[in-house]
């Protein structure tokens, strides 16, 4: 059906937006990219008393490299994310997720920022700069403050936001030699809610995994850390045995509900064909083949 | 509460300025405003592709912008690129391999399709079908869409390799 009555206004700064929240109240949304937030008020399930848009906010655009640090500012889109350059060498995961996410034309709209704060349980992104250790700049009229992704996501749609606080930017530890980092994911169709998803980064030095996080979404609440597969692979030689070792380790990691695509056990199924998938590309072609 | 806003844009290359009331999206705004029906009105939520226009170079979902946002930008739609001329090519090659049936999905179609001749000119029929996975069309079976954009893509590197 067609939109709520609601007001409207732009901001051209983080003053005029704390400005802005301040006259609007606790009933106004924070606008976007808007491609889950416009749709929702189609359904109700958002009735917003006034949309803020922040589209033309400048410190909260630009891919940046200080340091070991890549920079993405809150409102870069998708469609940038899969084409800059900055984000293919040093943080390859988040090139590899963007085309993932829906369609052409609503990745040149929906923005990394607000897929965080919508923490969506099937999205890619959360599940992705939790599995890259990556740290969320958050800025009110405070001031700012800076959370570690895997603390952000607090479970469905939940996250550390606070009322009158938005995401600025996404600080990710840039990939060195030793980083390998992908994300793969099943669905029915192209561009649809993943039915289960994995993004995997690991360090492999010399052949042996030094750390790994793996992280699943679509299969629990919001991005699931599976701690025990992770651990699985930490310390071994990267080999079939350790893939079918971090597979078996994930019954204990795994608790998935029950969802329209189905039960607990064919997540757990999904979930185990994910790791395959995402750990044999890194395997000597030798044992790929096996 | 302000649920009325001043825009000021350009749509097809002329500028217009209306007072927009904020539950209007762009694609109402385009039908009922300025009277260009070429975009439809699908689903309404972002999932059909049937609203399908080009705002600011790129394509997006008509039915998820809102017209309130719209002060300064360019939008161009398929009686846009029809008029231009841009897809004359793709629009015959549509007739050619009657890739519309019903019609209701081809201007999102033909905008998407467009943004594929132009973004990946050397476009597989997989790497096709990938692009315009988020316009639906419930006639066809996407099998003309796919020939019509894939004859257009041959026919005009073709062109480009004789020039």
């Amino acid at each position: 059906m067609k939109w709520p009555a609601m007001g409207y206004a732009r901001v051209e700064s983080l003053d005029e937006l704390w400005r802005a929240l301040d006259a609007a109240g606790p009933e106004a949304q924070i606008l976007a990219g808007g491609q889950s937030l416009l749709a929702t008020l189609a359904f109700r399930l958002s009735a917003p008393s006034t949309l803020i848009d922040i589209t033309r906010i400048a410190a909260l655009k630009g891919v940046s490299v200080a340091g070991n640090v890549l920079r993405i500012g809150a409102l870069t889109r998708h469609a940038d994310l899969a084409r800059d350059p900055l984000v293919a060498r040093h943080a390859p995961m988040l090139a590899e997720a963007a085309p993932l996410i829906a369609h052409p034309a609503i990745r040149n709209r929906g923005t990394i920022g607000g897929s965080l704060a919508l923490a969506d349980p099937a999205a890619e992104l959360p599940a992705s700069v939790v599995a890259l250790g990556a740290t969320l700049v958050l800025a009110s009229r405070a001031g700012e403050r800076r959370v570690p992704a895997s603390d952000f996501f607090q479970g469905l749609f939940t996250t550390a936001l606070d009322a009158g606080e938005i995401i600025t930017a996404v600080e990710v530890p840039v990939a060195t030699a030793t980083s390998r980092q992908t994300i793969v994911e099943v669905t029915r169709r192209s561009g649809d809610y993943a039915m289960a998803g994995l993004a995997a980064a690991l360090e492999v030095d010399g052949g042996v995994v030094t750390s790994a996080r793996l992280v699943f979404f679509g299969i629990g609440s919001g991005a699931e850390v599976a701690r025990g597969a992770s651990a699985a692979l930490t310390g071994k030689a990267l080999s079939a045995e350790t893939i079918a070792a971090a597979q078996a380790a994930l019954d204990g990691d795994l608790d998935p509900p029950t969802d329209l695509h189905g039960g607990p056990e064919m997540k757990r199924h999904l979930a185990r064909v994910l790791i395959r998938r995402a750990l044999t590309a890194y395997l000597a072609p030798t044992e790929q083949a096996a | 509460m302000t649920t009325r806003i001043d825009v000021t844009l350009t749509v097809n290359g002329e500028r217009v300025s209306r007072s927009v009331d904020t539950r209007l999206h762009l694609v109402d705004f385009l039908r009922s405003e300025l009277g260009l029906a070429g975009a439809h009105t699908g689903c309404e939520h972002g999932v059909c592709g049937a609203c399908t226009v080009r705002l600011d170079g790129e394509p997006v979902r008509g039915c998820l912008v809102m017209a309130a946002s719209l002060d300064g930008a360019v939008v161009e739609t398929i009686e846009g690129l029809s008029d231009s001329g841009e897809i004359r090519d793709l629009q015959e090659a549509f007739v050619a391999r009657n890739a519309c049936q019903c019609g209701y999905c081809t201007p999102g179609m033909l905008v998407t399709a467009a943004d594929i001749l132009t973004a990946s000119p050397q476009a597989t029929r997989e790497e096709i079908r990938e692009h315009i996975s988020g316009n639906y069309c419930r006639c066809t079976g996407y099998q003309a869409i796919v020939d019509a954009v894939e004859d257009v893509l041959k026919a005009r590197a073709a062109k480009r390799e004789a020039a």
